[in-house]
């Protein structure tokens, strides 16, 4: 055996023909999803401007539910295999999870202020949203409080898989607490429910949403995921270079003497 | 155990990355059933790495361990009742006494008829006046004592020693000597730095660097001085 | 099989508890903490008496989670100070029975805080009258808490920051044992519709055997290396 126990292999320096492509797509589609939304979809009547905030604040969540589910399925996958890639996944997903599910909280908020008259509310909803960005961003110091690199993948691998529970009741809870005040964009509002709005009622919303929906839930995740999956391999070859290397003059002067 | 064979423990190509480098890189290990074995090695050679993973305690990156004809870690709940382990770590609980730690250990191992045993242990490491004492008021030593204690009360087949002579005074090292030359025949692993407890115990020593075997020899002939000169002449090769 | 899989658990539960029973470090330290969370609670919120009533089932579960959770870094120090884990780890037991001894000696231990307050807490917040559904809902909770939390120590008691770190791993995770045991106790306490009392029992448990599956499943692998 050797010193070339690789802990993955470096992606190739030209990135993927499929990755190129999604990465011209997302170019593409990104401001073409803020005209719709901005100019080409019809002022909502009741709440007017800051409506179209909609159109990134729900598909973002979905975006980050998406990355953050990446995360488990990695933990997961890294919990059978030992394999480090699946690893380096998992910190893709959560880190490019945490980002759009941030864009979904400060688009929130934003929202929030003219229609419910504050920035925030401890509405069950928006409390379960923020303890999972809170949940990630714990996985995340759990990932740096841990030096031995092969236990640092074990245990994060399972916080990642424990972790996705907050994904599930911030998706659910809106069904189970009939007290929220957020509206339900699919399928019936809770009763007292405030600033939620009909699709139909102003000309362009389902065409903005259309558009918007799979950019922001798919399009920009994957092409994030990707890149940050590629980044966190040359990493993981860098750091295991490091090591070969400062450990190399220890071996040769041991094997001199 | 399974299969009557000569071989005990059987090592092929045993390959632990631990951190970033490896710290056995592909070790082959032949143990028969009896055999003494001292491990010998500077620090970071990966002896403890190696017995870690042949007690179970660790899962290999590459390689095969056979103990007894079973396959590990597949097959470890069939060898675990008959391997024991002394480590860098005492494995006891600071609360508990001396006698209720090894009682603790012979019901995690579904011994029958624990109580004399466990008497006879604590006589055997010299605790036997102070079993019932909780081991925080213990020293090192006899700390260390009682973790071989541990060890043996299960009679394993397989003994496995982490320097386990470390902590122990002159007295205790006698009765760890006589601990290990007298009782039934088992196949016993050490790991150790101590060349002359190595010489006059092991019959054949195994060195490793570097997390590979760099050379053997036998002991049998007791030659005082042996395993020294054979240390050196294996760090001068390149 | 179960037998073996029975007695290999007791056994690690007995051990837990005999040598609590010997220092008696956590059941005190997580005895005193719980009084005095309820005494700062009390002064924190400068309660009337209608007040105290409301605020009572709140300051039940939270004093209960952190009480837990000072438990759980305690008992997972104690079995990693010498080794411990590794003693199981090589023990020829199912390695199910593991997480079952300990979520067993930690279940009882919070258990045993929980049924501490409840009479305290009847008495200085003034509850009206002792609703028997607590004595299901109490004991699930600390049973759910247990077993999140046993899994969540073994993990964080492998960190360089220690112990300083479950608070922030487990909170987040527990929060569906949280709402779930905080609205049954309320429903049991009466603020709630008598129909929900149920559902929310139900929900309770369904949380339970989510996390003691997790625990199961992944204890194992928690603790190797």
């Amino acid at each position: 055996m050797s010193e070339a126990i690789e802990v993955c292999a470096l992606p190739a320096e030209r990135q993927p023909r499929l990755l190129r492509l999604l990465n011209a797509l997302t170019v593409l589609a990104l401001p073409l999803g803020l005209y719709v939304a901005l100019v080409h979809a019809g002022t909502d009547t009741s709440q007017g401007d800051v409506q179209r905030l909609f159109y990134l604040h729900m598909p973002s969540f979905f975006g980050a539910a998406l990355a953050f589910g990446g995360a488990l399925l990695a933990g997961i996958g890294y919990l059978v295999k030992r394999e480090t890639c699946y690893d380096s996944s998992a910190v893709a997903g959560v880190e490019v999870g945490l980002t759009l599910a941030l864009v979904n909280l400060v688009s929130g908020s934003i929202w929030a202020r003219p229609i419910w008259n504050t920035w925030w509310t401890w509405d069950p909803r928006l409390t379960s949203a923020a303890v999972m960005c809170l949940t990630y961003a714990a996985w995340l110091v759990l990932r740096n409080g841990i030096d031995n690199p092969q236990q640092r993948r074990r245990l994060a691998s399972v916080y990642a898989i424990l972790a996705y529970v907050t994904v599930i009741l911030t998706l659910i809870i809106i069904r189970i607490r009939p007290d929220t005040i957020h509206p339900a964009v699919i399928g019936p509002s809770a009763v007292n429910a405030q600033g939620s709005f009909e699709l139909a009622a102003t000309p362009g919303v389902t065409t903005a949403l259309l558009v918007n929906f799979p950019i922001w839930s798919l399009l920009l995740p994957l092409t994030l995921l990707w890149h940050r999956y590629r980044l966190q391999l040359r990493i993981e070859v860098l750091e295991q270079r490091k090591a070969q290397v400062l450990n190399a003059p220890l071996r040769a002067a041991k094997g001199a003497d | 155990m399974k299969a009557r064979t000569d071989v005990l423990v059987d090592v092929q190509g045993l390959v632990k990355v631990q951190g970033r480098l490896p710290a056995l890189r592909g070790v082959d290990l032949q143990l028969g059933r009896g055999a003494f074995v001292a491990l010998l090695g500077p620090n970071g050679s990966g002896k403890s790495t190696l017995l870690r993973l042949l007690a179970g305690l660790a899962r290999p990156d590459a390689g095969s361990i056979r103990i007894g004809g079973w396959q590990l870690p597949d097959e470890l709940a069939a060898v675990r009742p008959h391997v024991g382990y002394v480590g860098h770590e005492t494995l006891l609980y600071a609360h508990l006494g001396a006698r209720e730690n090894l009682r603790f250990c012979a019901r995690l191992y579904a011994l029958d008829e624990p109580e004399p045993r466990i008497d006879d242990m604590l006589r055997r490491v010299g605790l036997e006046r102070r079993a019932q004492e909780p081991v925080r008021h213990f020293s090192r030593g006899m700390q260390q004592r009682l973790a071989i204690a541990r060890a043996l009360l299960i009679d394993p087949a397989l003994l496995l020693l982490d320097e386990p002579f470390d902590g122990l005074d002159s007295e205790g090292r006698e009765m760890l000597l006589h601990l290990l030359h007298s009782g039934r025949e088992r196949s016993i692993l050490m790991a150790t730095h101590r060349h002359s407890l190595a010489e006059g115990l092991a019959d054949r020593a195994l060195f490793l660097r570097q997390g590979l075997v760099a050379g053997e020899l036998s002991l049998a002939d007791h030659v005082p001085g042996a395993l020294a000169a054979r240390q050196a002449e294996l760090t001068e090769s390149p | 099989m179960l037998r073996n899989f029975l007695r290999a658990a007791l056994t690690i539960a007995g051990k837990d508890l005999r040598a609590e029973l010997r220092s008696r470090e956590l059941l005190g330290l997580m005895a005193l903490f719980a009084l005095l969370a309820i005494l700062v609670f009390s002064f924190a919120l400068e309660l009337d008496r209608p007040g105290r009533q409301d605020a009572v089932n709140g300051v039940l579960w939270v004093t209960l989670l952190f009480a837990s959770i000072l438990g759980h870094n305690r008992s997972a120090a104690l079995e990693r100070e010498h080794g411990g884990f590794d003693a199981l780890l090589l023990a020829p037991v199912a390695r199910g029975a593991i997480f079952a001894g300990k979520l067993l000696a930690n279940a009882l231990f919070t258990l045993i805080i929980a049924l501490l307050l409840l009479p305290l807490l009847t008495v200085l917040y003034n509850l009206p009258q002792f609703p028997p559904a607590l004595l299901l809902i109490v004991p699930s909770g600390c049973l759910g808490l247990a077993a999140i939390g046993t899994l969540l120590a073994a993990i964080t008691v492998q960190t360089r920051a220690r112990d300083s770190l479950l608070p922030v791993l487990l909170l987040p995770v527990a929060l569906p044992l949280l709402v779930t045991a905080l609205r049954a106790s309320n429903a049991a306490l009466g603020n709630l519709p008598e129909a929900e009392l149920q559902t929310w029992i139900l929900l309770l448990l369904l949380v339970d055997l989510i996390y003691l599956a997790a625990g199961f499943l992944l204890f194992e692998t928690v603790l190797e290396s």
